[in-house]
């Protein structure tokens, strides 16, 4: 190389630095017309039943920017695949902060997945917003100032199990499954604080299953053989499937206490059969699709109308795709309240500062509340009980806040 | 039963000694053009990009660890992902339970790795094949269980976070560019090391078992001995890629060293070049990026696309990468010459 074609290319190296310098300034990803949102979920691996919903927050977000966008700006909606791996999750997520350079990271799906990233993002100070996660580390703003869960929380629904069995269920013995990580013992550990230190002793056994495992057979039976008459059931959905049938084939029939994570009409109680099913317990926040109770609701009507518009491949029985739709619409929200401050700062101070917002798609009564302090978005919830069709409602609103 | 030929032997043998002698030069020509520009990178390269590169030298040094046991020893291993877990929890507990240095966990989790290595070789001498592959590959399925089984330990399902190293001495670089430069430097040494253990005579002995093992006795290589060793060496090569992917992400949790990450060094070694030290190189790039690629092509069947690109890659280049390089450079080496 010439001295000439030396000082000709570092002259344009520094023509480069200097163009790209004043872009450094603003938040990487936000232009006057557009705001880059970045997201991984498991289209592929073992988890991958979850990618519907990150299918149906790419179709959401196609009809805002269709509506015109929020606040003038089009969402681009980056969505990559970690098949639920760890490193995977690190590597996607450090492509979307550091070369698409996205303004924040919305919905990554899974507890070891986030717990991956987490340090990362709170040390880039990039918005981690609403993970797909009830773990109850997600709302810790102290420590973590950039992360926010979204769902209720694994503690406070054990919480409510805990309170029901004992209000409900004559002289209780509990026997658990549950999903041997962080989402199982954190239900486990609502559902013991919930119990007392009295109400321990009415847990007759733990079993645990990993999440490779090809059955859960085994623990069924040994839960049965317990003589427990309440089933706390932790399991994430094509486990759940198993424990319903499996306990229904070997006749045991306890009060049936499944959580929030796998009630599914769609996906978990209709494979595993009406028979089977019936008058499983569990929680609810938002409006099951397979309820007829909201067949004539204007919210679901919209939905409906929503997903045959922008996923018509899309399952409408399947209320992953209703969460989906909920939470793209609280991240809306966020970004249509932080107006034109669209740094870092701005969207995580937002997001952080949700009043009283009631989305149409979740259950009557039920306010999304945020506040410095508060990074649990969604903490009441409803019982609801299934009745081999659908799940119905009962009881009062549950408040995990106000303990 | 065909065996994996040693690349450069058939295509190099047919051709003159002139050819030899010029393939011989450019070769380490190339090697030095190669580490020119693999210490430019760091200056160039988005650290983003650092970090994948870094992940392919973690990979390269795995699949040179299984490449030495498979391709040269003839030993088929579905268990390397056990290996490279007991490595990277190695580094992980030492940093965050004891606070050690993190380049000091390196040579313990190798030497860890390698008494493993060779005591779980001594079993498998009875195994040959197939039945090898499944003994590997029941380790490879209890591995992850055992990690969770330590939780005490390993943190359980949940993993361990560490924290990225600074750069030593207040050098001005970024981490990533550090950790890129420590591994290449790891790379380097430990591919000088494989390439000297691998020419000379120990290195003929590991082949000519893996060619004809009766022979090989008969000629006065203690078998059983050798392959123990090759097993416990194979492993301390992916014992130490393991640590270094520990270092690098930052983060290990029992679900990332599953089966499928076995059979990804598998498919790193055949497409990278079976019995061929640059071939793991190769391999590395493809396990590292053709998932991503074949991502970027279709959102929606991304395995898809990888099993293509598969396809292709042994259609076109049944002796991998290397090999067809090799093959290549011959050719044009006699029409030249």
């Amino acid at each position: 190389m010439s001295t000439r074609s030396l000082t000709l290319a570092l002259a344009l190296l520094a023509g480069l630095a200097m163009a790209a310098a004043p872009a450094l300034a603003q938040t990487p990803g936000v232009t006057a017309t557009e705001i880059k949102i970045g997201n991984t979920n498991p289209y592929s691996g073992p988890a991958s039943a979850y990618g519907t919903i990150g299918k149906v927050i790419s179709a959401y977000v196609k009809k805002v920017n269709d509506e015109g966008g929020v606040n003038g700006r089009k969402i681009n909606f980056v969505t990559l695949d970690d098949g639920y791996s760890p490193p995977k999750t690190v590597e996607m997520v450090r492509r979307l902060v550091e070369q698409d350079q996205v303004a924040l990271v919305f919905q990554t799906l899974g507890t070891p997945t986030n717990s991956a990233i987490h340090k990362y993002m709170n040390q880039q100070k990039v918005p981690h917003l609403f993970v797909a996660t009830g773990a109850t580390k997600w709302g810790d703003p102290k420590n973590f100032p950039w992360t926010m869960g979204w769902q209720p929380n694994y503690q406070a629904e054990g919480h409510i199990y805990a309170q029901y069995a004992l209000k409900n269920v004559k002289d209780p013995k509990i026997g658990i499954l549950y999903q041997n990580d962080d989402y199982g013992k954190d239900y486990v550990k609502g559902l013991k604080d919930g119990l007392g230190e009295a109400g321990r002793k009415l847990i007759v056994m733990e079993q645990t299953y990993e999440v490779t495992d090809p059955t859960i057979d085994s623990q069924i039976v040994n839960l049965k053989n317990s003589g427990a008459n309440v089933f706390f059931n932790v399991t994430i959905p094509k486990f759940a499937v198993q424990a319903i049938k499996k306990s229904h084939d070997i006749g045991w029939k306890p009060v049936h206490l499944l959580n929030q994570v796998s009630a599914s009409v769609g996906v978990v109680m209709r494979p595993a059969g009406a028979e089977a099913s019936r008058d499983i317990v569990s929680t609810q926040y938002l409006k099951d699709p397979t309820d007829p109770e909201w067949d004539n609701d204007a919210a679901m009507k919209d939905w409906r109308a929503f997903m045959a518009k922008y996923y018509p491949e899309g399952n409408t029985k399947d209320a992953f795709n209703v969460y989906g739709y909920l939470v793209t619409q609280t991240l809306v929200h966020v970004i249509k309240q932080a107006g034109n401050d669209l740094s870092r700062a701005n969207i995580m101070k937002q997001a952080a500062n949700i009043k009283d917002l009631s989305l149409p798609l979740l259950l009557p009564g039920i306010k999304i509340n945020t506040s410095p302090t508060d990074f649990y978005p969604i903490e009441q919830e409803q019982l609801i009980r299934f009745d081999g069709e659908k799940w119905v409602r009962f009881g009062e609103l549950y408040d995990a806040s106000k303990k | 039963m065909t065996r994996p030929q040693t690349t450069d032997a058939p295509a190099l043998a047919a051709s003159s000694p002139a050819a030899r002698a010029a393939f011989g030069f450019w070769r380490i020509v190339g090697f030095v053009v190669l580490f020119a520009v693999a210490l430019a990178l760091p200056f160039l390269l988005s650290n983003f990009r650092l970090f994948q590169f870094t992940l392919v030298f973690v990979y390269a040094i795995a699949l040179l660890g299984l490449n030495i046991l498979t391709g040269y020893n003839g030993q088929i291993s579905l268990g390397h992902a056990a290996f490279y877990a007991v490595g990277a929890y190695t580094t992980a507990i030492m940093i965050d339970k004891w606070d050690v240095h993190y380049a000091l966990t390196i040579p313990v989790a190798g030497v860890l790795c390698l008494v493993a290595g060779f005591l779980f070789g001594i079993p498998a001498l009875r195994l040959e094949g197939l039945y090898l592959a499944l003994a590997t590959f029941a380790l490879s399925l209890a591995v992850p269980q055992i990690l969770k089984y330590f939780e005490h330990w390993t943190g359980g399902s949940q993993g361990i976070v560490l924290s990225k190293p600074a750069p030593p001495l207040g050098l001005p670089l970024t981490p990533d560019q550090w950790l890129y430069v420590f591994s290449l430097a790891i790379l380097v040494i430990l591919f000088v090391l494989a390439t000297n253990l691998l020419a000379g005579r120990t290195g003929r002995a590991i082949v000519a078992i893996r060619d004809n093992p009766i022979a090989a006795q008969a000629m006065g290589i203690h078998t059983a001995l050798y392959k123990s060793l090759v097993f416990g060496v194979s492993a301390a090569y992916t014992g130490v890629a393991g640590a270094l992917s520990a270092i690098t992400i930052a983060f290990v949790a029992p679900d990332a060293f599953n089966v499928f990450l076995s059979i990804t060094f598998l498919v790193g070694i055949v497409v990278g070049g079976l019995a061929s030290i640059s071939g793991a190189i190769f391999g590395a790039f493809f396990i590292q990026f053709v998932p991503n690629w074949a991502q970027d092509i279709s959102k929606a069947a991304p395995w898809a696309i990888y099993g293509i690109f598969l396809i292709v890659f042994m259609y076109v280049m049944p002796r991998g990468i290397a090999g067809t390089i090799r093959l290549a450079w011959a050719r044009l080496g006699r029409r030249l010459l």
